[in-house]
This record gives C-alpha cells, sequence and structure tokens, in this order.
C-alpha cells in the first residue's frame, strides 16, 4: 500500500484526501457503510477532533475505525479541547494502533458550537502543536523525556488562504512548514483569486516542494447550504454573487455540483497545488462523479498502476 | 505582588490590556498583545478571522493578529529587527509564570527557558 508519507514524499500524480463524516451514533458497521463511497476515491481520510466545536465521536477512535475500514487515517488533533498532555496522548494512544497521519488544527472557537458554555482551552497553538507532534516524531515528549522507538508520525496542519490578513497567510503557511507541517490543507476557499495569491506566494519561496498543499473542495446541494457556510462557518467567506448564481439557476443541486468542479479544476491548475481535499455533504454519488469527471481513477487503480510502472520488463 | 509586578501592571494593562503572562513578546508583534485574543494564540491569527477583520469570538473587536500584523509593518519608532520577528515560533506559554513579572523574567532570561522536546524538535529552514 502506498502510504499519505509516501505519495507526498514521492512527487507525481495527485494525492486526494476526504473528511469523514462527525459521527454521533451508530456502530462500526454503520460507520463503515457511511464512508464507503469516499473510502474508493481518497488516499487518506481525516478523523475530525469535534468539528465546528460540537461533540462527536472521538478523532482517535474514528481514526482506528477508518483503519479498520482498510483506508488510511489522518488523526486531527485541535487545541481547543485538550492540553497539552491530552494532545500528546492523543497522537501517542492512536500511534499505538498504526495512525501515523497527523493534522494540526487551533480549531474553532467553543462560541461556533452548540456548548458556548464549555472552557476553552488553546494552551497550545496550531504551529506550536505541530512542532510538538514533529517532537514526538523524532522520539521525544515535549518535557524531552525519550520515546524508543519515535512513532514514525507524518505531521501536517491546514491554513485559511481565504481569511484577514490576506498577505500574511502564505506567511503562517510557511511558519507551519518550518515548524515540521509536511502537508498543509487548506480551508474552503470561494474566491480563486485569494487561493491564487496564496499558492503563488508559497510557490514562489519554493514552499510547495516542502510540503503537499493540499486545497479543500466541498460539495453541497445548493444556495442555503452556501448561506449557512457563509453566515456560520468562521473564516469562510462566500461572495452574495455566487450563492445568487446557485439560487437562480434552473437546476440548483446541478450547479452547486458544477461549482464544486469548476473549484476542483481551478485549483488543479494552480503551480505547487499537490492534490485535493474533498468533503461531501450531498451524500448523493456527487463526489464519484467529481472523480470521474476529473479523470481521478478509483484507489484500487491507482495502486495498480503504481505496481505496475515499479515492474520491471 | 512585588513591587515591580506591580509597576508593571500599571504601566501596560492600560496601554496594552497586559494580561501578565509573565513572558512578553509585545516586541515581536508590533506591540499588541496576543493574551488579549480570546484563543490565546502566540503564533499568528486562527483561520475563524471574519471578512471584515473582526474577532471570530468577540465580532466587535478587531482581530489581535490583524492589527500586530498590521502594526509590525506601519508602527512608527519600532525597530527594524523587531518587525520580522513576527514570523518566529513562539514556544508555548509556560502557565507558572502567569502573574509574576516578565521585566524580571527577561532580566533573569527565565522567559527565555522552553521544555527539552521543544528546543530539540527538528526545524525546517523556509528562509526569508
Amino acid at each position: 500500500m502506498t502510504g499519505l508519507r509516501d505519495l507526498a514524499e514521492a512527487g507525481g500524480r495527485p494525492i486526494f484526501t476526504g473528511e469523514a463524516p462527525a459521527i454521533d451514533a451508530g456502530t462500526l458497521e454503520s460507520f463503515t457503510q457511511r464512508i464507503s463511497e469516499m473510502a474508493r476515491w481518497v488516499d487518506a481520510m481525516n478523523a475530525t477532533d469535534n468539528t465546528a466545536a460540537h461533540a462527536h465521536a472521538s478523532n482517535v477512535a474514528c481514526a482506528i475505525a477508518i483503519a479498520q475500514a482498510g483506508v488510511e487515517p489522518i488523526l486531527q488533533v485541535v487545541c481547543r479541547d485538550k492540553n497539552r498532555l491530552a494532545c500528546q496522548a492523543d497522537m501517542m494512544g492512536a500511534a499505538l494502533h498504526g495512525v501515523h497521519n497527523i493534522c494540526c488544527l487551533t480549531g474553532d472557537d467553543v462560541t461556533a458550537g452548540d456548548e458556548p458554555e464549555a472552557r476553552r482551552v488553546f494552551d497550545l497553538d496550531g504551529p506550536q502543536l505541530i512542532r510538538v507532534a514533529s517532537s514526538l516524531a523524532s522520539g521525544r515528549y515535549l518535557s524531552g523525556r525519550t520515546i524508543d522507538p519515535a512513532p514514525p508520525l507524518f505531521v501536517g496542519a491546514v491554513e485559511n488562504p481565504g481569511a484577514p490578513p490576506l498577505e500574511y497567510r502564505a506567511r503562517r503557511a510557511a511558519k507551519k512548514i518550518a515548524a515540521g507541517a509536511r502537508f498543509l490543507q487548506l480551508q474552503i476557499c470561494y474566491h480563486p483569486d485569494r487561493l491564487e495569491a496564496f499558492m503563488g506566494a508559497l510557490h514562489e519561496r519554493g514552499l510547495t516542494g516542502r510540503a503537499a498543499i493540499l486545497p479543500t473542495i466541498v460539495l453541497v446541494r445548493g444556495a442555503r447550504a452556501l448561506s449557512f457556510v457563509d453566515r456560520e462557518v468562521p473564516g469562510i467567506d462566500v461572495p452574495a454573487e455566487t450563492i445568487a448564481r446557485i439560487e437562480q439557476a434552473a437546476d440548483p443541486a446541478e450547479a452547486a455540483y458544477q461549482l464544486g468542479l469548476e473549484q476542483a479544476r481551478h485549483a488543479l491548475s494552480l503551480p505547487g497545488v499537490r492534490g485535493l481535499h474533498l468533503t461531501d455533504f450531498r451524500h448523493d454519488g456527487s463526489l464519484s462523479r467529481l472523480c470521474h469527471d476529473l479523470d481521478i481513477s478509483p484507489k484500487e487503480e491507482r495502486r495498480s498502476d503504481a505496481h505496475r510502472s515499479h515492474v520491471p520488463v | 505582588m512585588g513591587v515591580v509586578t506591580f509597576i508593571e501592571h500599571a504601566v501596560k494593562k492600560p496601554i496594552f490590556g497586559c494580561r501578565m503572562c509573565g513572558q512578553c513578546v509585545l516586541h515581536d508583534t508590533g506591540m499588541t498583545c496576543p493574551m488579549t485574543c480570546p484563543k490565546t494564540l502566540r503564533n499568528g491569527p486562527c483561520g475563524g478571522v471574519r471578512e471584515n477583520g473582526r474577532c471570530e469570538v468577540k465580532p466587535d473587536m478587531r482581530c489581535v493578529w490583524v492589527m500586530a500584523e498590521e502594526r509590525s509593518r506601519t508602527l512608527p519608532l519600532l525597530p527594524a529587527s523587531w518587525r520580522g520577528h513576527l514570523d518566529e515560533l513562539r514556544p508555548p506559554v509556560d502557565n507558572r509564570l502567569s502573574g509574576t513579572s516578565s521585566w524580571a523574567n527577561l532580566l533573569s532570561g527565565r522567559d527565555k527557558e522552553s521544555p527539552e522536546g521543544w528546543q530539540q524538535a527538528p526545524r525546517g529552514d523556509v528562509g526569508a
């Protein structure tokens, strides 16, 4: 199996990661069923950590479930709910189960969720968490205590190319890469010019060769979902004309799909973009359609193609 | 509270909203206190900054890091060498220093201490 680290380090074909849905109920079987469509396409899948400041089944438990479903997991770790001890424990506990990809986030504030009265932690911030994860990977807890053997963690993070201060975002990405991030999953950005400027700045500094940059594509059902994202999700601005274009289309659901496809093609065309991070809120087969339309072959075929290319003839 | 701590707080609280973290980084952040960020972020803005540059948590407030970035470029009298400090990776806060004088900790070098794992973690050079 070609892992995320190998793909990122080897270069070559685009990398696709995906976001597993947050889980509130059910069993391992129902979870496996819910991720089955995405599992066919992505090289690795994020186990989220209390997304949007709502409590869900834990990041570590979901990462293990993703691995058991035969997909390479990426463990999200968020600074909002846990202090530095608990963040390290998450990563070491997951590593015990073979989960080695880590995605470090600062996290939405508690006020963005349904329990705004909760205590926010933020004992670490995102860049600090990256450095701590890198320390674990080099065989030391933050305290300096030795870990032997060191867990082979592949550390990454996120960045938002579309939120103010816009010119500073590439510098913040550079700080994260300096702290040890080897991949960056970008927040969905509904301003193509901002994504272009961000990628241009990273590429110019040679940083796209240091970390695999994966812009996010979100598949939504229509204008209402876009309005919700614009209104409720911190740091994401959806231009009014984009929402109006979807709303006034003859077939809004199809127009929303086409928006995602257009964003994906645009992102993949930018110098330095290494692949995409996919989120599906449609659950109607659109993810498979998107992959077909982008000429992405199913994961199994990609693997056998890679295998064939390495067999001497 | 010692005399130095009292004076430091009396000076910095009204001007910078000082929270007495005991490990002051004002000079690195365009004289903008990162502890006034509701998430107490010391390494730049979170991804939740609003389109108008205001805080995700407190919509009435400008994002502390939007201000820090702006001031690190535009604040008069700020030494040139400090302007680039914004991009430095600052270590996690030592919570034991909360309420102590950062001036005293600066003189003793206590505010520069960081955990061994932090110091030894591999660094990536990403250029200027």
